[in-house]
């Protein structure tokens, strides 16, 4: 039998219960709806997870100096001054799996140009911050190892302190004062935009790390270092290098601890992706299980079908229809009842994603993926729950089933 | 006249059905219900066969059989000279499809469905392409005068229209038998005399072999031979003696104003 044919006759059956049929769909469709729906808000938090980590600079490592313990108190971490500019030279010198390394020094300050002023953040740092950062110089220059070297008083403005300081004119070359003391405008940093906690990464004033420590902070220490691994892969092989490195120069004793720590950003954004992975998964097999509750709302009507349709059956049969041709009719109606209902879900979910982003603001990602799988889910679901009616009515005897009443 | 494409069934040669000692036996839980004890039957291409019986007489067992919707527990049935007794399921679901031609009391025609398409639904099973589907079974109903209804739905027809229907579909596969079973059995007397003229000219012209099987003698004397069953044995098988011509009948029958539409 031709499989149009039998595609034919089985819109012809669906069609003549418009109303059931179509309720039958809805459990597909909400099943398929809340599938999509579901992964592509679990897709679209990861999608912006990723985005985040990779705009930190994925092959990042972050290392603070420990905490103090004085006298049994113990202060937080960063509040011993054992990091020094020379570690990170250091690092940078002897560490193989290390390419970049930037000091970093931070205060925060009061900054005024003409009649305005902005209370902002500066980060002390070295000529490497932009490759480490991944951040671009968006009008003048970065500073240089020059600047470094002699403590030069100038500044990269970050895009907020612009907006705040400079509406409307070009900062580079102006001259701006920090704590009274007069720093050139170098450059403008490119948009950043908010890091995954919700701060203004554009709100900050940058310079040579020197310059901060002497000029601003009266300090020989540093606050943090970053450093960038040659490769995401080889974060591992830096943080142990640098580990190795860091206990040797502060001579720690093998049984003592660190009196700093060294963060791998990949682990952060390993665990992020885990969790969010997992509630993927979660939401995923939830709206799964109204696909299922689908199904068996398609087994239900199917054999309801069977029976009001026993006569139809016998008389198929009784005119040459091969068990096999029954069962096919059967199967190819409840196929199509679940894949009509499963491009009906697509839609739907794909509504609903975009009614929730919008709505909600929650990023939402309707993957390729998600569309073929609950596509081809609803489809097997069809075959699955239609089976048994199916068989039943190709099981039907001929006799009895035209005798039915 | 039927499409000239050859008949499935109309052997010159033997006999359309041949039953040598045919048995039943049913099970119903412990009791063995013996619904045919033995009967051996002849009947040739062309031949209009009434089968006559109480009920419980084994008659409609007997039809189950002869149109292959059953199979005897012991002996042969030779249908168009093959052997059919012991065929499978599908087996048989293929000779129904191509040998025989069903007519039921209660028109078993499938609902919603245009007259056109429920003739065509023998065809579908053996796998004729649309087109040809389409010109034969509008061929037969334009022979049996419901040329001008093919979109009709069974529910737009009168009783005998819908018979009708049945009837080009059991002809549609140009089959060797036709089985109506008390097919006038729903209908009124008027109608019965118009549809059994259908089977006549049939039988006349084609030469299609008919089984009739009812209850009520007058239907029956259209046939041209009858056959009582009684307790799963033929009890008697004779000639028609005094036939009944249903197109003389029915032009004798005072004009009725249009019961159909």
């Amino acid at each position: 039998m031709n499989p149009l044919v039998i595609i034919r006759i089985a819109f012809r059956a669906l069609n003549k219960n418009k109303l059931r049929s179509t309720l039958t769909m809805l459990g597909i469709i909400i099943g398929v709806g809340a599938v999509i729906a579901m992964v592509s808000i679990g897709q679209g938090a990861q999608s912006t997870i990723q985005d985040q980590i990779a705009s930190i600079g994925q092959n990042m490592l972050f290392i603070r100096p420990g905490s103090s313990n004085q006298g049994g108190m113990r202060f937080g971490a960063g509040s011993v001054s054992t990091l020094t500019a020379d570690d990170v030279e250091a690092i940078r010198r002897e560490c193989s799996a290390v390419r970049y390394a930037s000091p970093g020094v931070r205060a925060s300050v009061q900054v005024v140009f003409g009649n305005l002023n902005w209370s902002t953040s500066v980060q002390g740092v070295n000529q490497d911050l932009p490759e480490i950062r991944k951040w671009t110089v968006e009008s003048g220059e970065f500073f240089t190892e020059v600047d470094i070297r002699t403590a030069a008083r100038v500044v990269v403005l970050g895009k907020t302190v612009v907006l705040n300081l400079f509406p409307g004119t070009d900062p580079v070359g102006q001259v701006i004062r920090i704590r009274n003391l007069p720093f050139r405008v170098l450059g403008v940093m490119a948009t950043r935009g908010q890091n995954q906690m919700g701060d203004d990464q554009d709100d900050t004033i940058i310079m040579p790390y020197t310059t901060a420590q002497r000029k601003l902070l009266s300090i020989t220490h540093i606050n943090f270092a970053m450093v960038s691994a040659v490769s995401p892969a080889s974060t591992f092989t830096a943080e142990q290098q640098i580990t190795e490195l860091l206990r040797q120069r502060h001579r720690i004793k093998p049984n003592q601890e660190d009196d700093f720590t060294v963060r791998n950003l990949t682990d952060v954004a390993d665990a992020a992706e885990e969790t969010n992975s997992i509630m993927t998964r979660l939401l995923g097999s939830v709206a799964g299980v109204s696909l299922l509750v689908g199904g068996i709302g398609i087994m239900n009507i199917m054999l309801v079908s069977v029976t009001e349709r026993t006569r139809e059956i016998g008389i198929r049969m009784a005119v040459g229809a091969r068990s096999g041709h029954i069962r096919l009719q059967f199967l190819t109606e409840s196929v199509v009842l679940s894949l009509l209902g499963g491009l009906m879900g697509v839609g739907f979910g794909i509504g609903i994603s975009i009614i929730i982003s919008r709505l909600l603001g929650w990023p939402t990602l309707v993957s390729p993926a998600s569309i073929a799988v609950s596509f081809l889910f609803s489809g097997t679901v069809g075959i699955l729950f239609g089976y048994y009616p199916a068989r039943k009515a190709a099981g039907l005897d001929p006799i009895e089933a035209l005798r039915y009443e | 006249m039927l499409p000239a494409s050859p008949r499935n069934g109309h052997r010159s040669d033997g006999p359309v059905i041949l039953l040598e000692h045919i048995h039943k036996t049913y099970h119903a839980g412990e009791v063995e219900v013996h619904a045919l004890r033995g009967v051996s039957l002849e009947v040739e291409a062309g031949d209009f066969v009434a089968i006559m019986g109480a009920s419980g007489s084994g008659k409609s067992t007997l039809m189950n059989l002869l149109g292959c919707l059953d199979h005897p527990t012991k002996g042969t049935y030779r249908l168009n000279g093959l052997d059919v007794s012991g065929l499978t399921k599908d087996e048989r679901a293929d000779i129904r499809n191509r040998y025989v031609g069903f007519v039921f009391q209660g028109f078993n025609l499938l609902p919603r469905t245009s007259a056109l398409e429920n003739v065509e639904v023998p065809l579908l099973y053996s796998g004729v392409p649309r087109k040809e589907r389409d010109r034969r079974a509008s061929e037969v109903l334009a022979m049996l005068g419901l040329g001008d209804r093919l979109l009709s739905m069974p529910n737009q027809l009168s009783g005998g229209q819908q018979q009708r229907v049945a009837i080009a579909r059991s002809l549609i596969n140009r089959p060797a038998i036709v089985l109506a079973d008390e097919p006038t059995g729903n209908l009124d007397s008027r109608t019965s005399i118009e549809v059994m003229e259908v089977f006549q000219r049939l039988n006349d012209e084609q030469r299609i072999t008919m089984l009739l099987v009812t209850h009520e003698q007058d239907i029956a004397h259209y046939a041209k031979r009858i056959i009582v069953i009684k307790d799963g044995r033929i009890q008697s098988d004779s000639p028609m003696t005094a036939r009944r011509d249903a197109r003389k009948e029915f032009a004798s029958l005072p004009p009725e104003l249009e019961d159909e539409e």
